[in-house]
């Protein structure tokens, strides 16, 4: 233990760069290993992308390209982590965005209702199911795992209901179509990213400052600084490279929002801090007085809504709404990228950036084997042994955490 | 001790529970002072925890008295025995492995704006009154900002029992704190048992281990199947003849002696 049993204070905490270390450090032991091994992953993952594909995988359309396809599975994936952080699962994410894309198209194509008006009937689509799967989950006691394969199943139905017999409903509606056919170019971009990274520096900044003046130990100087600089050149030289082709799509910062505004409620906010207790110790959360049920009835209503959203994004890159939208490995990819992000499945740990760290590994590799002409069944099982090695490093931390 | 107006606390009389056919609890008494902690012994069955549940508020009594500060109320449920200012402390299932220090002292009770469930939590201001109270009751763990996980059984009963001090409490409960925990972590949840008394709380403490109630209680009151035996100065009752309550080799001071504990009703229940 670090505690001197000297030091006359009790709480064993240094301050300064030594202390944020020793933090760390017992984060580790812990068995919180974080976003560590996905980092370490993805860097691995591209270099061996980098020398295969002879450097064709970092050309500026092929990352334009990369960005799109994350941003749809991506914001699936952010809900994904919420219910996982509760400790349950949705299996009906990939089907919901399918059918809520293929209401949208309905919406749109054959009523002809207006863009917006027909994206939020998808969106609501979205919201209602969960909400219903959420109070069936609650009310019953039923576990979640149940409900939602019911769901996938009985969603499924609905979604080739709603397509009808022609099997694909061909999109047009600009402002559908709009979500990836919109690039934010040059100094726009950049001004995007300025936003991103002046958020992390400036919440940063302030939380330190208060810290301070409260007399508490806070994030040394040195690296808070090291930590925006890191991020703001990745920033900086992602938008760059896009910028040389299309530039960043609007689905992409939809998708960024999405992830930081949610990361906001997950850490700052009661509602996060609610998710988080039913998700470690559903009995002591509820004896502290929160409202267990509701916690999970909104956390699926979330997820719903936000599964809804990414088959928007979908539909909007592929131009069009099929029977099979949202069922083609949607639903397994947005839980393992959740998962490879390094959330727990066993609930109450996680990040929502994990959701972005996740679907860029998947869509990394993806993309790489389609460059490399791998096709789907050499993509399927290298996705699989990704995900199976993420797992086996949570499950690892896990059991060195309780051995201790 | 300054002797102020000897009121206790928390007094029950005449209290009763049953559980269908089963009389959990008959006509038992119970009282604890301010600055006293008070140790609530019996074998299994005793209705120790059903004595503590009905504190709690989890268990509403069927029949007696309740009373705070010498005025009677009722508890009907938990709400109204943490508005008392009753605590209790759990024996399991009261903190979330995987929230830090801080986040368990306030879980339910988070510092924060106005705005409902989507307000913003002050977590500078929660973790200075963390810091402030497990200095106050000299806790020792590694950070507040470390997950319960990873602290050991002692420091994790210390943080539970600091939650339950942390708001304006007068009275806790605690449910077998040193249960399953080794010596030394024993040690520093007793030490932190006789802090609260001395912060003016008053303690009950349910516990089998009679090493540790001789070492913490002021008075011990036992039960046995469900009725009340007595309470005894700790000072004074022997080991052996609280064993003898217990199990009811000896009668107690309810088999018609004077209820007050006295040094003398106790010695001469052992004579009998």
């Amino acid at each position: 233990m670090s505690t001197m049993p000297n030091d006359p204070r009790l709480i064993g905490e240094e301050p300064g760069v030594a202390g944020a270390l020793g933090a760390w450090r017992r984060r580790l032991s812990n068995g919180d290993i974080g976003q560590l091994p996905v980092v370490i992953g993805l860097v691995v993952i591209w270099g061996i992308l980098l020398i295969a594909s002879n450097g064709k995988f970092f050309l500026p359309i092929n990352l334009v390209n990369l960005t799109m396809q994350m941003a749809a599975i991506g914001t699936i994936a952010v809900g994904v982590v919420f219910v996982l952080l509760l400790g349950e699962i949705d299996l009906t994410v990939g089907v919901v965005s399918g059918l809520s894309a293929a209401v949208m198209a309905v919406l749109n194509v054959k009523f002809g209702l207006p863009g917006p008006v027909a994206v939020l009937g998808g969106l609501g689509v979205g919201l209602l199911i969960g909400l219903f799967q959420g109070n069936w989950i609650t009310r019953f006691g039923i576990p979640s795992f149940v409900v939602t394969l019911a769901g996938q199943i009985a969603w499924t139905g609905a979604l080739l209901f709603v397509i009808g017999a022609n099997g694909t409903i061909n999109l047009r509606d600009p402002f559908i179509v709009g979500f990836q056919g919109t690039f934010f170019t040059g100094i726009v971009a950049y001004l995007i990213a300025g936003l991103l990274v002046g958020y992390v520096g400036l919440t940063g900044w302030l939380n330190r400052r208060r810290r301070l003046a409260a007399g508490l130990n806070a994030e040394p100087a040195s690296l808070l600084l090291i930590r925006v600089a890191a991020i703001g050149l990745f920033v900086g030289i992602a938008v760059t490279v896009l910028n040389v082709d299309r530039g960043v799509p609007l689905s992409l910062v939809c998708f960024l929002v999405i992830v930081v505004v949610l990361d906001y409620v997950v850490r700052r906010t009661r509602f996060g801090r609610m998710v988080f207790a039913v998700g470690g110790n559903a009995e002591a959360a509820r004896r502290a007085g929160i409202p267990v049920n509701r916690v999970r009835i909104v956390v699926f209503a979330l997820a719903g809504t936000l599964a809804a959203f990414g088959g928007v994004l979908a539909a909007s890159r592929l131009l069009a709404v099929e029977q099979s939208t949202g069922t083609a490995g949607e639903l397994l990819n947005a839980i393992a990228a959740a998962v490879i992000g390094g959330t727990s499945l066993f609930g109450g740990r996680g990040t929502v950036w994990a959701a972005l760290l996740g679907i860029l590994v998947i869509q990394s590799i993806s993309n790489g084997m389609d460059l490399l002409s791998f096709g789907t069944a050499v993509k399927f099982m290298i996705t699989g042994a990704v995900l199976l090695t993420a797992v086996s490093i949570d499950a690892l931390a896990r059991r060195g955490r309780a051995a201790r | 001790m300054t002797v102020t107006a000897r009121v206790p606390l928390l007094a029950m009389e005449g209290i009763s529970k049953a559980f269908g056919a089963v009389q959990a609890l008959s006509d038992v008494r119970f009282d604890v002072f301010a600055n006293e902690v008070v140790a609530l012994v019996g074998d299994n069955g005793a209705g120790k925890s059903t004595l503590i549940k009905a504190i709690a508020g989890i268990y509403p009594v069927d029949a007696g008295t309740i009373r705070w500060e010498g005025r009677e109320v009722q508890i009907h449920g938990p709400q109204d025995s943490s508005g008392l200012g009753i605590a209790t402390v759990y024996q399991d299932l009261a903190l979330c492995d995987n929230l830090d220090v801080v986040a368990n002292l306030f879980l339910g009770r988070e510092t924060a704006g106005p705005g409902g469930p989507l307000s913003i939590m002050d977590e500078v201001a929660m973790e200075k009154r963390a810091i402030e109270t497990l200095r106050r009751l000299s806790v020792k763990i590694p950070s507040v900002r470390t997950p319960i996980a990873s602290l050991s059984g002692g420091q994790r009963q210390s943080v539970a029992v600091a939650r339950s001090v942390l708001w304006e409490n007068r009275v806790v409960l605690l449910d077998e704190p040193t249960a399953a925990l080794g010596v030394a972590q024993t040690r520093e949840v007793l030490d932190l048992v006789l802090r609260l008394k001395d912060e003016g709380h008053g303690v009950v403490i349910i516990s089998h281990n009679l090493e540790d109630v001789f070492k913490v209680a002021d008075r011990i009151t036992v039960l046995r199947l469900g009725r009340y035996v007595g309470t005894y100065d700790a000072r004074s009752v022997g080991r052996e003849q609280l064993v003898g309550y217990m199990t009811g080799a000896v009668s107690g001071e309810a088999a018609g002696l004077d209820p007050t504990a006295s040094a003398a009703s106790a010695s001469e229940g052992v004579r009998s």
